[in-house]
């Protein structure tokens, strides 16, 4: 067998894998609340909570209607996107004059009402969820067997996350999306409605929360605290890549996950804790993240 | 970002604050004459068939929170971290009368400075950032002590410290008889309380306030605050290490509960339930919780539920707590 560092390469490719896995999850969720934050100036404490949502969305679809992996992708967003949607409008609408840490207070309580209530009929032992058979088996590489799933996972979260740069970089509607961030009164003057933008933002990034949330219920199981641990991780890696660029955010989330993996291959012990230690170098080094503005 | 822009209203602002049309000595003896009379009620509560060992919960409940209100109420820091400081103490504590055979009032001193040594550490790094990265930061830093205490081999792991001895105070009281040891727990409580109020009307607190108020005002001033934020931080650490280092004296205890970020999350409820700001909220917002979850405790998760909708509902509707509205309606009253 071939070693690096006196370390198997087939547990190093399969650390680094996982890192890669973890990292795709770090680069969705940390987007969605970079986005909600630009336009909002709320941290989504619930980013957790709808990211179990969205696993559970497409358990209770297979399991209750028969309805599949794919469709799930496609549904669970809309349904969590929508509870979103009654969320900023009947709650957080109230607090925008606010100190914006009221939101995190409110978006706090709400996560833990829905990690509850599912704790309540669920239990906290994980529920299983197959992989689509399309996914099933895996592509031998030579050097490690590269499960499809996890190929897919990758691939589509990247695709999404490019998707997301694009259209708030280089479309009209993401131009007014950026002009509101910067400033809000000046842009409701141009006649466009700004408080439904502001509603259609915070759904779209619940909606990446309840995708990423489909995408992990094969691998994580469905878990009604499955995001609460995953949610502080996240808001380390917001903290490191700072929240000022969409770019930032999808490079510190998977850059983070292979630094995770690698970690777990040559020291275990510290594979908890180092994303929040690289965190604490950061905030010496460059107190407003690796791609933050100082303002 | 902005980290906290323009006309929006500073966290726990909306609470009455301690100058009012009184003047400061009317103030003064309001508050000593409160202060006496919640002393003679809670000096008296065990006798009028109050069961003592919820009675010493909440209390150290309350000082954990009154810690945490010097930094949010008065500082206008909002930490999601401060279980560290509870929990770190609480180990601490119970592992220098456990191992060590520290007497009680050696080990409980033990966990307290611990708890301000990782106060310095944990205060230097987050108020590198402010408003909601601070809330992040801290949150984050926690959760790193909580996997710390998993994992080290003083801590017991999932087990905790258990069967702390509680020995005897000062060598002459012993700490095993409950009444003594309650009397004990109120007395550290009220020396908090009180050392808290101190705090607050010293021109030390003043100029918290006034950063709290205007960080750039205060700054051009010639106040230097991120030294002020810094021993604020360093103070409710302290504080809350305090409250961590009896609870694991009483409890006989010392476990991961106390370092979890829901602890975290609970003293801000007990905050923001009871008034942020307000110097008696903490106190009536710890006693409401810890009475709440006496009360549920056999409806499993469904108190984490009440929890969650105790705070939107603060949140959208209650934002001065009950101590703030009742001072609010006082002031209307006289208006």
């Amino acid at each position: 067998m071939t070693e690096i560092f006196g370390i198997p390469t087939q547990a190093l490719f399969g650390q680094l894998l996982i890192g890669l896995i973890n990292g795709a999850f770090y680069a969705l969720l940390s987007l969605g609340l970079a986005v909600i934050f630009g336009l909002l100036n709320i941290i989504n404490f619930t980013h957790g909570a709808q990211y179990m949502m969205g696993a559970f969305c497409a358990y209770f679809a297979l399991q209750y209607a028969g309805i599949g992996y794919w469709w799930s992708l496609l549904i669970a967003p809309i349904v969590v996107g929508t509870t979103g949607v009654v969320i900023e409008r009947t709650m957080l609408a109230r607090l925008y004059k606010l100190d914006h840490l009221y939101g995190l207070l409110l978006t706090f309580g709400l996560a833990l009402v829905i990690q509850g209530v599912f704790t309540n009929y669920y239990g906290s032992s994980g529920l299983p969820y197959r992989i689509p058979d399309e996914l099933t088996g895996g592509f031998n590489l030579g050097f490690m067997l590269l499960p499809k799933y996890r190929a897919w996972v990758i691939v589509a979260s990247l695709g999404i996350c490019i998707g997301t740069w694009y259209v708030i970089e280089r479309t009209k509607l993401g131009s007014y999306l950026r002009a509101a961030t910067e400033n809000r009164a000046l842009v409701q003057a141009f006649g466009i409605n700004v408080p439904r933008m502001i509603t259609l933002t915070y759904g779209l990034g619940v909606g990446l929360a309840a995708f990423a949330g489909v995408m992990a219920a094969p691998i994580y199981q469905v878990n009604p605290q499955m995001g609460a641990n995953l949610i502080i991780v996240v808001f380390a890696v917001v903290v490191i890549g700072g929240m000022g660029s969409i770019l930032g955010a999808i490079v510190t989330g998977f850059g983070l996950g292979i630094i995770e993996g690698l970690t777990k291959v040559f020291y275990p012990e510290a594979s908890n804790t180092v994303i929040f230690v690289i965190m604490v170098i950061v905030l010496l080094l460059k107190p407003a993240g690796l791609f933050g503005r100082e303002h | 970002m902005t980290g906290m822009a323009k006309g929006t209203t500073p966290v726990g602002a909306e609470a009455p604050g301690a100058g009012g049309a009184r003047g400061a000595a009317g103030d003064a003896r309001g508050f000593l004459i409160a202060t006496a009379a919640m002393t003679a009620g809670f000096a008296l509560a065990p006798h009028l068939g109050i069961y003592p060992v919820f009675l010493m919960k909440a209390l150290c409940f309350a000082l954990f929170a009154c810690a945490f209100n010097l930094l949010i109420g008065f500082g206008g820091l909002l930490s999601f971290g401060h279980a560290m400081f509870l929990g770190t103490a609480g180990y601490v504590s119970a592992y220098a009368a456990k191992v060590w055979g520290a007497p009680p009032e050696l080990a409980i001193l033990a966990g307290t400075a611990a708890a301000a040594l990782l106060g310095v550490v944990a205060g230097a790094l987050a108020i590198r950032r402010q408003g909601i990265y601070f809330a992040m930061i801290t949150l984050a830093l926690a959760q790193m002590m909580f996997f710390f205490c998993l994992q080290a081999p003083f801590t017991g792991g999932e087990d905790g410290i258990q069967s702390v001895p509680r020995g005897r105070l000062f060598g002459a009281l012993d700490l095993a008889n409950t009444l003594v040891l309650y009397y004990f727990v109120l007395a550290v409580f009220v020396a908090g309380f009180l050392f808290i109020y101190r705090v607050i009307h010293s021109p030390f607190g003043q100029v918290l306030k006034a950063i709290k108020e205007n960080e750039a005002r205060a700054i051009s001033l010639g106040y230097d605050a991120e030294r002020y934020k810094l021993l604020a931080f360093v103070l409710s650490a302290t504080l809350a290490g305090l409250a961590g280092a009896t609870k694991a004296i009483v409890f006989q205890l010392a476990s991961l509960t106390d370092v979890h970020w829901t602890m975290s999350g609970e003293v801000v409820l007990m905050t923001l339930l009871g008034g942020m700001g307000t110097i008696f909220g903490p106190v009536v917002g710890a006693f409401t919780i810890i009475g709440l979850e006496n009360y549920l405790a056999g409806f499993g998760q469904w108190v984490v539920v009440i929890t969650g909708a105790i705070f939107v509902v603060c949140v959208l509707a209650f934002r001065r707590g009950i101590v703030g509205e009742l001072g609010a309606w006082r002031a209307r009253r006289r208006a």
